[in-house]
Protein backbone atom coordinates (compact mmCIF):
# COMPACT_ATOMS: atom_id res chain seq x y z
CA UNK A 1 0.00 0.00 0.00
CA UNK A 2 1.67 3.22 -0.84
CA UNK A 3 0.42 6.42 0.73
CA UNK A 4 -1.24 9.34 -1.27
CA UNK A 5 1.04 12.53 -1.76
CA UNK A 6 0.12 14.61 1.10
CA UNK A 7 0.69 18.40 0.95
CA UNK A 8 1.60 19.11 -2.45
CA UNK A 9 0.93 21.94 -4.88
CA UNK A 10 -1.42 19.42 -7.08
CA UNK A 11 -5.40 19.91 -5.85
CA UNK A 12 -7.77 16.86 -5.47
CA UNK A 13 -6.61 14.49 -7.77
CA UNK A 14 -8.83 13.66 -11.23
CA UNK A 15 -10.25 10.73 -10.00
CA UNK A 16 -11.72 12.64 -7.20
CA UNK A 17 -14.98 10.95 -6.11
CA UNK A 18 -18.16 13.69 -7.24
CA UNK A 19 -21.79 12.26 -5.37
CA UNK A 20 -23.05 14.44 -8.49
CA UNK A 21 -21.72 12.20 -11.42
CA UNK A 22 -22.90 9.42 -12.43
CA UNK A 23 -20.65 5.98 -11.89
CA UNK A 24 -20.98 2.66 -12.60
CA UNK A 25 -18.91 -0.77 -11.55
CA UNK A 26 -15.70 -0.86 -13.27
CA UNK A 27 -15.35 -2.75 -16.25
CA UNK A 28 -13.18 -5.34 -15.50
CA UNK A 29 -14.90 -5.46 -12.04
CA UNK A 30 -17.52 -8.56 -11.38
CA UNK A 31 -19.50 -9.37 -8.25
CA UNK A 32 -20.40 -12.76 -6.92
CA UNK A 33 -22.87 -12.29 -4.41
CA UNK A 34 -22.49 -14.06 -1.00
CA UNK A 35 -24.43 -14.15 1.77
CA UNK A 36 -22.27 -11.62 3.89
CA UNK A 37 -22.58 -9.42 0.40
CA UNK A 38 -20.73 -10.04 -1.88
CA UNK A 39 -17.02 -10.91 -3.80
CA UNK A 40 -15.61 -8.34 -5.74
CA UNK A 41 -13.00 -9.72 -8.50
CA UNK A 42 -11.18 -6.86 -10.67
CA UNK A 43 -9.59 -9.15 -13.74
CA UNK A 44 -7.44 -6.52 -14.43
CA UNK A 45 -5.58 -5.93 -11.53
CA UNK A 46 -6.35 -9.59 -9.93
CA UNK A 47 -7.04 -8.12 -6.84
CA UNK A 48 -10.33 -10.20 -4.60
CA UNK A 49 -12.22 -7.81 -2.45
CA UNK A 50 -15.39 -7.66 -0.78
CA UNK A 51 -18.73 -6.01 -0.31
CA UNK A 52 -19.54 -6.34 3.10
CA UNK A 53 -23.19 -5.74 3.46
CA UNK A 54 -26.15 -6.42 1.20
CA UNK A 55 -27.52 -3.09 0.76
CA UNK A 56 -23.65 -2.00 -0.19
CA UNK A 57 -24.56 -4.62 -2.52
CA UNK A 58 -27.84 -2.83 -3.96
CA UNK A 59 -26.82 0.57 -4.31
CA UNK A 60 -23.19 -0.09 -6.19
CA UNK A 61 -25.78 -2.52 -8.57
CA UNK A 62 -27.77 0.98 -8.91
CA UNK A 63 -25.32 3.08 -9.79
CA UNK A 64 -25.09 2.18 -13.76
CA UNK A 65 -29.05 2.99 -13.40
CA UNK A 66 -28.76 6.47 -12.02
CA UNK A 67 -27.76 9.31 -13.06
CA UNK A 68 -25.86 10.33 -10.34
CA UNK A 69 -24.99 8.47 -7.01
CA UNK A 70 -27.32 10.05 -5.06
CA UNK A 71 -29.96 8.42 -7.09
CA UNK A 72 -28.94 5.30 -6.85
CA UNK A 73 -28.78 5.96 -2.48
CA UNK A 74 -32.24 6.94 -3.09
CA UNK A 75 -33.25 3.91 -5.36
CA UNK A 76 -32.13 1.61 -2.58
CA UNK A 77 -33.58 2.85 0.37
CA UNK A 78 -30.62 4.03 2.64
CA UNK A 79 -31.71 5.87 5.38
CA UNK A 80 -31.09 9.47 5.76
CA UNK A 81 -28.79 8.96 8.39
CA UNK A 82 -26.79 6.79 6.63
CA UNK A 83 -25.86 8.45 3.75
CA UNK A 84 -22.29 9.79 4.59
CA UNK A 85 -21.48 6.55 5.79
CA UNK A 86 -22.37 4.96 2.31
CA UNK A 87 -20.74 8.30 0.60
CA UNK A 88 -17.59 7.35 1.84
CA UNK A 89 -17.46 3.58 1.13
CA UNK A 90 -18.63 4.46 -2.25
CA UNK A 91 -15.61 7.42 -2.49
CA UNK A 92 -13.45 4.27 -1.24
CA UNK A 93 -14.87 1.86 -3.62
CA UNK A 94 -13.58 4.82 -6.67
CA UNK A 95 -10.37 5.41 -5.15
CA UNK A 96 -9.88 1.30 -5.70
CA UNK A 97 -10.97 1.91 -8.98
CA UNK A 98 -14.13 -0.86 -7.71
CA UNK A 99 -16.25 1.81 -9.39
CA UNK A 100 -15.93 4.36 -11.98
CA UNK A 101 -17.29 7.38 -13.76
CA UNK A 102 -19.40 6.75 -16.49
CA UNK B 1 -19.96 -11.59 12.08
CA UNK B 2 -16.32 -11.20 10.73
CA UNK B 3 -15.67 -11.70 7.55
CA UNK B 4 -13.06 -14.47 7.96
CA UNK B 5 -16.24 -16.02 9.95
CA UNK B 6 -18.20 -16.06 6.50
CA UNK B 7 -15.35 -17.97 5.29
CA UNK B 8 -14.91 -20.87 8.15
CA UNK B 9 -18.35 -21.67 6.52
CA UNK B 10 -17.52 -21.88 3.20
CA UNK B 11 -18.58 -19.54 0.02
CA UNK B 12 -21.10 -20.29 -3.07
CA UNK B 13 -17.65 -20.88 -4.91
CA UNK B 14 -14.19 -21.24 -3.95
CA UNK B 15 -11.86 -18.68 -3.96
CA UNK B 16 -8.30 -20.58 -4.29
CA UNK B 17 -9.55 -23.37 -6.81
CA UNK B 18 -6.47 -25.48 -7.66
CA UNK B 19 -6.53 -27.72 -10.85
CA UNK B 20 -4.34 -30.37 -11.76
CA UNK B 21 -4.47 -31.07 -15.63
CA UNK B 22 -2.55 -34.02 -15.82
CA UNK B 23 -0.64 -36.30 -13.50
CA UNK B 24 2.12 -36.56 -16.37
CA UNK B 25 5.06 -34.36 -16.15
CA UNK B 26 8.73 -34.52 -17.42
CA UNK B 27 10.14 -33.86 -13.96
CA UNK B 28 10.54 -36.35 -11.01
CA UNK B 29 10.53 -33.45 -8.06
CA UNK B 30 11.45 -35.51 -4.54
CA UNK B 31 8.57 -33.39 -2.88
CA UNK B 32 6.25 -33.64 -5.28
CA UNK B 33 2.69 -33.05 -3.73
CA UNK B 34 0.56 -35.35 -6.31
CA UNK B 35 3.25 -37.92 -6.98
CA UNK B 36 2.98 -37.08 -10.18
CA UNK B 37 5.20 -38.53 -13.29
CA UNK B 38 3.12 -40.87 -15.47
CA UNK B 39 -0.68 -39.48 -17.38
CA UNK B 40 -3.68 -41.19 -15.82
CA UNK B 41 -5.48 -42.88 -18.53
CA UNK B 42 -8.38 -41.81 -16.90
CA UNK B 43 -7.77 -37.98 -16.91
CA UNK B 44 -10.12 -35.31 -18.29
CA UNK B 45 -10.80 -35.15 -22.05
CA UNK B 46 -10.35 -31.81 -23.50
CA UNK B 47 -14.30 -31.79 -23.86
CA UNK B 48 -14.90 -32.54 -20.24
CA UNK B 49 -12.05 -29.79 -19.25
CA UNK B 50 -14.28 -27.44 -21.37
CA UNK B 51 -17.45 -28.35 -19.53
CA UNK B 52 -15.57 -27.78 -15.93
CA UNK B 53 -14.64 -24.30 -17.51
CA UNK B 54 -18.23 -23.67 -18.39
CA UNK B 55 -19.18 -24.69 -15.05
CA UNK B 56 -16.54 -22.61 -12.90
CA UNK B 57 -17.53 -19.33 -15.39
CA UNK B 58 -21.51 -20.04 -13.65
CA UNK B 59 -20.38 -20.33 -10.42
CA UNK B 60 -18.44 -17.07 -11.06
CA UNK B 61 -15.07 -18.51 -10.21
CA UNK B 62 -12.32 -16.12 -11.21
CA UNK B 63 -9.45 -17.49 -11.40
CA UNK B 64 -7.95 -20.87 -11.17
CA UNK B 65 -4.45 -22.05 -10.38
CA UNK B 66 -3.62 -24.83 -13.02
CA UNK B 67 -0.89 -26.98 -11.98
CA UNK B 68 -0.38 -31.14 -12.20
CA UNK B 69 2.22 -32.90 -12.95
CA UNK B 70 3.33 -30.49 -15.79
CA UNK B 71 0.47 -28.74 -16.96
CA UNK B 72 1.77 -27.93 -20.29
CA UNK B 73 2.93 -31.21 -21.23
CA UNK B 74 -0.45 -31.73 -22.07
CA UNK B 75 -1.35 -30.94 -25.90
CA UNK B 76 -4.41 -29.03 -25.43
CA UNK B 77 -3.43 -27.12 -22.84
CA UNK B 78 -2.89 -23.94 -24.63
CA UNK B 79 -6.28 -24.83 -26.31
CA UNK B 80 -7.60 -24.59 -22.52
CA UNK B 81 -6.07 -21.90 -21.13
CA UNK B 82 -7.54 -19.95 -23.95
CA UNK B 83 -11.43 -21.13 -23.46
CA UNK B 84 -10.97 -20.60 -19.95
CA UNK B 85 -9.77 -16.75 -20.42
CA UNK B 86 -12.64 -16.41 -23.35
CA UNK B 87 -15.07 -17.77 -20.23
CA UNK B 88 -14.71 -15.45 -17.87
CA UNK B 89 -11.76 -17.50 -15.63
CA UNK B 90 -8.43 -16.24 -15.20
CA UNK B 91 -5.51 -18.96 -14.84
CA UNK B 92 -2.99 -18.52 -12.83
CA UNK B 93 -0.74 -21.89 -14.15
CA UNK B 94 2.66 -23.61 -12.68
CA UNK B 95 5.59 -24.97 -14.58
CA UNK B 96 8.54 -25.91 -14.44
CA UNK B 97 9.21 -23.99 -18.07
CA UNK B 98 9.44 -27.12 -19.85
CA UNK B 99 8.08 -25.72 -22.71
CA UNK B 100 8.22 -21.80 -22.29
CA UNK B 101 10.51 -21.24 -24.98
CA UNK B 102 10.59 -17.71 -27.00
CA UNK B 103 7.63 -18.27 -28.89
CA UNK B 104 5.31 -19.53 -26.10
CA UNK B 105 6.51 -16.47 -24.39
CA UNK B 106 5.58 -14.27 -26.91
CA UNK B 107 2.17 -15.50 -26.98
CA UNK B 108 1.98 -15.42 -23.41
CA UNK B 109 2.59 -11.95 -23.43
CA UNK B 110 0.30 -11.05 -25.59
CA UNK B 111 -2.54 -13.13 -23.41
CA UNK B 112 -4.60 -10.57 -20.73
CA UNK B 113 -5.79 -12.23 -17.66
CA UNK B 114 -2.91 -14.78 -17.85
CA UNK B 115 -0.26 -15.42 -14.99
CA UNK B 116 2.70 -17.56 -14.38
CA UNK B 117 4.29 -18.85 -12.01
CA UNK B 118 7.73 -20.96 -12.42
CA UNK B 119 8.72 -23.55 -9.58
CA UNK B 120 11.91 -23.23 -8.69
CA UNK B 121 13.04 -24.76 -5.20
CA UNK B 122 17.11 -23.70 -4.82
CA UNK B 123 18.53 -20.38 -5.84
CA UNK B 124 21.68 -22.29 -7.09
CA UNK B 125 21.49 -25.17 -9.69
CA UNK B 126 22.66 -27.61 -6.96
CA UNK B 127 20.31 -26.88 -4.18
CA UNK B 128 17.55 -26.70 -7.17
CA UNK B 129 18.35 -29.74 -8.79
CA UNK B 130 18.71 -31.72 -5.68
CA UNK B 131 15.11 -31.42 -5.15
CA UNK B 132 13.96 -31.13 -8.49
CA UNK B 133 16.47 -32.99 -10.59
CA UNK B 134 19.44 -32.41 -13.03
CA UNK B 135 18.71 -29.38 -15.65
CA UNK B 136 15.41 -28.26 -14.29
CA UNK B 137 17.55 -25.00 -12.82
CA UNK B 138 18.87 -23.99 -16.35
CA UNK B 139 15.16 -25.04 -17.56
CA UNK B 140 13.52 -22.90 -14.95
CA UNK B 141 16.11 -19.84 -15.64
CA UNK B 142 15.75 -20.14 -19.41
CA UNK B 143 11.85 -20.07 -19.23
CA UNK B 144 12.40 -16.54 -16.90
CA UNK B 145 14.87 -15.13 -19.50
CA UNK B 146 12.27 -15.96 -22.47
CA UNK B 147 9.31 -14.19 -20.19
CA UNK B 148 11.27 -11.49 -19.48
CA UNK B 149 12.67 -10.71 -22.68
CA UNK B 150 9.16 -11.08 -24.52
CA UNK B 151 8.23 -8.68 -21.99
CA UNK B 152 5.94 -10.34 -20.44
CA UNK B 153 5.48 -8.42 -17.37
CA UNK B 154 5.04 -9.60 -13.24
CA UNK B 155 5.34 -13.06 -13.33
CA UNK B 156 6.00 -15.09 -10.24
CA UNK B 157 8.98 -17.26 -8.96
CA UNK B 158 7.21 -20.32 -6.45
CA UNK B 159 9.54 -21.40 -3.57
CA UNK B 160 8.88 -24.06 -1.61
CA UNK B 161 11.29 -23.18 1.41
CA UNK B 162 13.43 -26.19 2.35
CA UNK B 163 16.09 -26.82 5.16
CA UNK B 164 18.18 -26.81 2.13
CA UNK B 165 17.30 -23.18 0.58
CA UNK B 166 16.02 -21.44 3.90
CA UNK B 167 19.26 -19.64 3.80
CA UNK B 168 19.04 -18.31 -0.15
CA UNK B 169 15.60 -16.34 0.91
CA UNK B 170 17.58 -12.88 -0.20
CA UNK B 171 19.26 -14.83 -3.19
CA UNK B 172 15.65 -16.01 -4.41
CA UNK B 173 14.53 -11.98 -4.08
CA UNK B 174 17.67 -10.91 -6.19
CA UNK B 175 16.58 -13.68 -9.22
CA UNK B 176 13.05 -12.14 -8.99
CA UNK B 177 13.82 -8.78 -9.04
CA UNK B 178 16.30 -9.27 -11.87
CA UNK B 179 13.69 -10.99 -14.09
CA UNK B 180 10.67 -8.39 -12.43
CA UNK B 181 8.91 -10.99 -11.12
CA UNK B 182 7.51 -11.18 -7.81
CA UNK B 183 8.73 -13.77 -5.46
CA UNK B 184 6.38 -16.56 -3.83
CA UNK B 185 7.34 -18.71 -1.48
CA UNK B 186 5.74 -21.76 0.36
CA UNK B 187 5.33 -24.21 2.87
CA UNK B 188 6.77 -28.23 2.27
CA UNK B 189 3.66 -30.56 3.15
CA UNK B 190 4.57 -33.63 3.70
CA UNK B 191 2.22 -34.70 0.81
CA UNK B 192 2.59 -36.85 -2.06
CA UNK B 193 6.08 -37.88 -2.68
CA UNK B 194 6.95 -35.23 0.77
CA UNK B 195 5.93 -37.61 2.86
CA UNK B 196 8.98 -39.73 1.86
CA UNK B 197 11.42 -36.97 1.90
CA UNK B 198 10.16 -34.69 4.33
CA UNK B 199 12.52 -35.50 7.03
CA UNK B 200 15.17 -34.03 5.48
CA UNK B 201 13.86 -31.34 3.54
CA UNK B 202 11.67 -29.75 5.84
CA UNK B 203 12.87 -26.52 7.79
CA UNK B 204 14.53 -27.21 11.45
CA UNK B 205 12.56 -25.47 14.37
CA UNK B 206 15.54 -22.96 14.49
CA UNK B 207 15.17 -22.57 10.39
CA UNK B 208 11.47 -22.28 11.02
CA UNK B 209 12.34 -18.74 13.26
CA UNK B 210 14.73 -17.55 10.58
CA UNK B 211 12.11 -17.78 7.88
CA UNK B 212 9.24 -15.83 9.96
CA UNK B 213 11.91 -13.25 10.77
CA UNK B 214 12.67 -13.22 6.98
CA UNK B 215 9.08 -12.74 6.38
CA UNK B 216 8.50 -10.06 9.10
CA UNK B 217 11.41 -7.94 7.57
CA UNK B 218 11.43 -8.47 3.82
CA UNK B 219 8.18 -10.10 3.06
CA UNK B 220 6.35 -7.33 2.17
CA UNK B 221 6.08 -7.71 -1.16
CA UNK B 222 6.25 -11.46 -1.40
CA UNK B 223 3.55 -13.95 -1.73
CA UNK B 224 3.10 -16.71 0.79
CA UNK B 225 -0.58 -18.59 -0.14
CA UNK B 226 -0.80 -17.96 2.92
CA UNK B 227 0.67 -20.63 3.81
CA UNK B 228 2.60 -19.90 7.02
CA UNK B 229 -0.14 -18.99 9.35
CA UNK B 230 1.65 -21.77 12.32
CA UNK B 231 4.75 -19.12 12.06
CA UNK B 232 1.79 -16.44 13.30
CA UNK B 233 2.22 -17.95 17.28
CA UNK B 234 6.20 -16.14 17.01
CA UNK B 235 4.90 -13.20 17.52
CA UNK B 236 3.09 -11.32 15.24
CA UNK B 237 -0.06 -12.51 12.71
CA UNK B 238 1.19 -12.66 8.89
CA UNK B 239 -0.38 -11.22 6.55
CA UNK B 240 -3.23 -13.26 5.15
CA UNK B 241 -6.75 -15.15 5.83
CA UNK B 242 -5.01 -17.61 8.76
CA UNK B 243 -7.44 -19.89 8.21
CA UNK B 244 -6.76 -23.36 6.82
CA UNK B 245 -9.42 -23.00 3.67
CA UNK B 246 -9.98 -26.55 3.24
CA UNK B 247 -12.96 -27.54 1.60
CA UNK B 248 -14.19 -23.46 2.84
CA UNK B 249 -12.23 -21.79 0.08
CA UNK B 250 -10.06 -23.83 -1.24
CA UNK B 251 -10.32 -27.03 -3.25
CA UNK B 252 -8.57 -29.12 -5.69
CA UNK B 253 -9.90 -30.52 -9.14
CA UNK B 254 -7.53 -33.52 -9.90
CA UNK B 255 -6.80 -34.58 -13.55
CA UNK B 256 -9.64 -37.40 -13.23
CA UNK B 257 -11.91 -35.04 -11.99
CA UNK B 258 -11.69 -35.85 -8.36
CA UNK B 259 -12.48 -33.03 -5.94
CA UNK B 260 -10.61 -32.88 -2.88
CA UNK B 261 -10.31 -30.63 -0.01
CA UNK B 262 -7.34 -29.12 -0.76
CA UNK B 263 -4.49 -29.58 -2.98
CA UNK B 264 -2.03 -31.01 -0.18
CA UNK B 265 -4.63 -33.24 0.70
CA UNK B 266 -4.94 -36.11 -2.23
CA UNK B 267 -6.48 -39.09 0.31
CA UNK B 268 -9.59 -41.04 0.07
CA UNK B 269 -10.72 -39.31 3.41
CA UNK B 270 -10.51 -35.83 1.85
CA UNK B 271 -12.25 -37.14 -1.45
CA UNK B 272 -15.34 -35.14 -1.53
CA UNK B 273 -16.67 -36.12 -5.17
CA UNK B 274 -16.12 -36.40 -9.10
CA UNK B 275 -16.97 -33.65 -11.24
CA UNK B 276 -17.97 -36.52 -14.21
CA UNK B 277 -20.57 -37.44 -11.19
CA UNK B 278 -24.15 -35.60 -11.76
CA UNK B 279 -24.62 -32.18 -10.89
CA UNK B 280 -21.04 -31.74 -12.00
CA UNK B 281 -18.91 -29.27 -9.33
CA UNK B 282 -21.03 -26.97 -8.09
CA UNK B 283 -23.10 -29.92 -6.52
CA UNK B 284 -19.99 -31.34 -4.77
CA UNK B 285 -18.78 -27.73 -3.50
CA UNK B 286 -22.13 -26.82 -2.35
CA UNK B 287 -23.63 -30.32 -1.31
CA UNK B 288 -20.48 -32.81 -0.50
CA UNK B 289 -20.97 -34.48 3.18
CA UNK B 290 -17.62 -33.50 3.61
CA UNK B 291 -17.44 -30.21 2.72
CA UNK B 292 -19.88 -29.47 4.61
CA UNK B 293 -18.48 -31.43 7.71
CA UNK B 294 -15.18 -29.40 7.05
CA UNK B 295 -17.54 -25.94 7.27
CA UNK B 296 -18.91 -26.89 10.54
CA UNK B 297 -17.99 -26.42 14.30
CA UNK B 298 -14.18 -27.75 14.47
CA UNK B 299 -12.12 -29.01 17.95
CA UNK B 300 -8.85 -27.73 18.28
CA UNK B 301 -7.99 -30.53 20.70
CA UNK B 302 -4.90 -29.59 22.45
CA UNK B 303 -4.40 -26.65 20.76
CA UNK B 304 -6.76 -24.64 22.02
CA UNK B 305 -5.39 -24.26 25.49
CA UNK B 306 -2.34 -22.76 23.57
CA UNK B 307 -2.16 -18.97 23.93
CA UNK B 308 -1.35 -18.89 20.47
CA UNK B 309 -4.29 -20.46 19.10
CA UNK B 310 -5.94 -17.98 17.51
CA UNK B 311 -3.08 -17.18 15.09
CA UNK B 312 -1.60 -20.66 15.04
CA UNK B 313 -5.64 -22.20 14.58
CA UNK B 314 -3.14 -25.55 15.14
CA UNK B 315 -1.30 -25.06 11.61
CA UNK B 316 -2.50 -27.50 8.73
CA UNK B 317 -5.10 -30.16 8.57
CA UNK B 318 -2.89 -32.26 5.71
CA UNK B 319 0.67 -31.58 7.43
CA UNK B 320 -1.01 -33.50 10.50
CA UNK B 321 -2.64 -36.11 8.91
CA UNK B 322 0.48 -36.62 6.54
CA UNK B 323 2.64 -37.39 9.65
CA UNK B 324 0.55 -39.78 11.37
CA UNK B 325 -0.70 -36.78 13.68
CA UNK B 326 -4.08 -36.65 14.98
CA UNK B 327 -6.21 -33.85 13.37
CA UNK B 328 -7.19 -32.05 16.35
CA UNK B 329 -3.88 -31.46 18.01
CA UNK B 330 -0.39 -29.86 17.35
CA UNK B 331 0.86 -28.97 13.34
CA UNK B 332 4.24 -31.19 12.95
CA UNK B 333 6.05 -27.87 13.02
CA UNK B 334 4.36 -26.11 15.76
CA UNK B 335 6.68 -23.54 16.65
CA UNK B 336 6.91 -24.48 20.16
CA UNK B 337 7.98 -27.99 19.54
CA UNK B 338 4.82 -29.83 20.68
CA UNK B 339 4.18 -31.40 17.21
CA UNK B 340 7.61 -32.71 17.58
CA UNK B 341 6.62 -34.17 21.22
CA UNK B 342 3.60 -35.94 19.94
CA UNK B 343 5.57 -37.18 16.51
CA UNK B 344 8.03 -38.84 19.01
CA UNK B 345 5.35 -40.31 20.48
CA UNK B 346 3.95 -41.91 17.40
CA UNK B 347 4.32 -45.87 18.58
CA UNK B 348 7.27 -47.60 15.81
CA UNK B 349 4.32 -49.19 14.18
CA UNK B 350 2.01 -46.23 13.55
CA UNK B 351 0.74 -46.57 10.27
CA UNK B 352 1.43 -43.10 8.78
CA UNK B 353 -1.21 -42.66 6.05
CA UNK B 354 -0.01 -42.18 2.33
CA UNK B 355 -1.61 -40.73 -0.58
CA UNK B 356 -3.96 -42.63 -1.42
CA UNK B 357 -2.46 -42.36 -5.62
CA UNK B 358 0.89 -42.45 -6.94
CA UNK B 359 1.66 -41.92 -10.66
CA UNK B 360 5.68 -41.52 -9.93
CA UNK B 361 8.01 -42.65 -12.73
CA UNK B 362 8.10 -46.11 -12.37
CA UNK B 363 12.38 -45.39 -12.66
CA UNK B 364 13.84 -42.38 -11.22
CA UNK B 365 15.75 -40.92 -14.07
CA UNK B 366 19.53 -41.10 -12.72
CA UNK B 367 21.19 -37.83 -12.10
CA UNK B 368 23.98 -37.13 -14.64
CA UNK B 369 26.34 -34.88 -12.38
CA UNK B 370 27.56 -37.74 -10.01
CA UNK B 371 27.41 -37.48 -6.25
CA UNK B 372 24.53 -34.92 -4.76
CA UNK B 373 26.10 -33.01 -1.12
CA UNK B 374 22.95 -34.60 0.38
CA UNK B 375 21.15 -37.81 0.27
CA UNK B 376 17.90 -38.61 0.48
CA UNK B 377 16.53 -41.59 2.57
CA UNK B 378 13.00 -42.73 1.24
CA UNK B 379 10.60 -43.44 4.25
CA UNK B 380 8.17 -45.67 2.13
CA UNK B 381 5.63 -47.35 3.95
CA UNK B 382 5.03 -50.80 2.87
CA UNK B 383 4.55 -51.36 -0.50
CA UNK B 384 2.84 -54.23 -0.10
CA UNK B 385 0.50 -52.55 1.28
CA UNK B 386 -1.52 -51.69 -1.82
CA UNK B 387 -4.92 -50.24 -0.23
CA UNK B 388 -4.78 -47.14 2.15
CA UNK B 389 -5.62 -48.98 5.78
CA UNK B 390 -6.98 -45.79 6.89
CA UNK B 391 -9.58 -45.43 4.22
CA UNK B 392 -13.26 -45.30 5.53
CA UNK B 393 -11.74 -45.49 8.70
CA UNK B 394 -13.40 -43.83 11.76
CA UNK B 395 -10.65 -41.08 12.23
CA UNK B 396 -12.54 -37.74 12.60
CA UNK B 397 -12.59 -35.42 10.21
CA UNK B 398 -10.77 -32.51 10.71
CA UNK B 399 -11.03 -31.85 13.73
CA UNK B 400 -7.52 -29.47 13.23
CA UNK B 401 -10.06 -26.97 11.57
CA UNK B 402 -11.29 -24.18 13.83
CA UNK B 403 -14.17 -21.47 13.57
CA UNK B 404 -13.88 -18.13 15.10
S1 LIG C 1 -4.87 -28.50 4.75
FE1 LIG C 1 -3.03 -27.24 5.01
S2 LIG C 1 -2.50 -26.62 2.93
FE2 LIG C 1 -4.63 -27.32 2.86
S3 LIG C 1 -5.89 -25.47 3.18
FE3 LIG C 1 -5.54 -26.41 5.20
S4 LIG C 1 -3.75 -25.36 6.03
FE4 LIG C 1 -3.78 -24.98 3.83
S1 LIG D 1 0.24 -25.75 20.39
FE1 LIG D 1 -1.12 -25.73 18.60
S2 LIG D 1 -1.94 -23.61 18.52
FE2 LIG D 1 -0.13 -23.57 19.90
S3 LIG D 1 1.56 -23.00 18.56
FE3 LIG D 1 1.53 -25.25 18.61
S4 LIG D 1 0.27 -25.86 16.84
FE4 LIG D 1 -0.10 -23.67 17.23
Amino acid sequence: MTAAPVGTAEAAPTGAFDPAAPYRLAESVSLRPESFGALVYDFHTRRLSFLKTKPLVRVVEALAHHDDVHGALTAAEVPDDQRDQYLRALAGLAQAGTIQPR
Amino acid sequence: MKLVEHFTHGLTSPICLTWELTYACNLSCVHCLSSSGRRDPNELSTDEAKAVIDELQRMQVFYVNIGGGEPTVRSDFWELLDYAIAHDVGVKFSTNGVKLDKARAEQLAKTDYVDVQISLDGATAEVNDHVRGPGSYDTAIRAMENLYEAGFGQFKISVVVTRQNVDQLDDFKAIADRYGAQLRITRLRPSGRGADTWDELHPTQPQQKQLYDWLVARGEDVLTGDSFFHLSAYGQELPGLNLCGAGRVVCLIDPVGDVYACPFAIHDQFLAGNVRSEGGFRTVWQDSELFAELRGPQSGGACTKCSHYDACQGGCMAAKFFTGLPLDGPDPECVLGNGETELAKLEMDTIVPKPSLDHSHRTTPQRKDGPVPLTLSVRRPDKACDSDPLAGEGRRLPAGVRVN
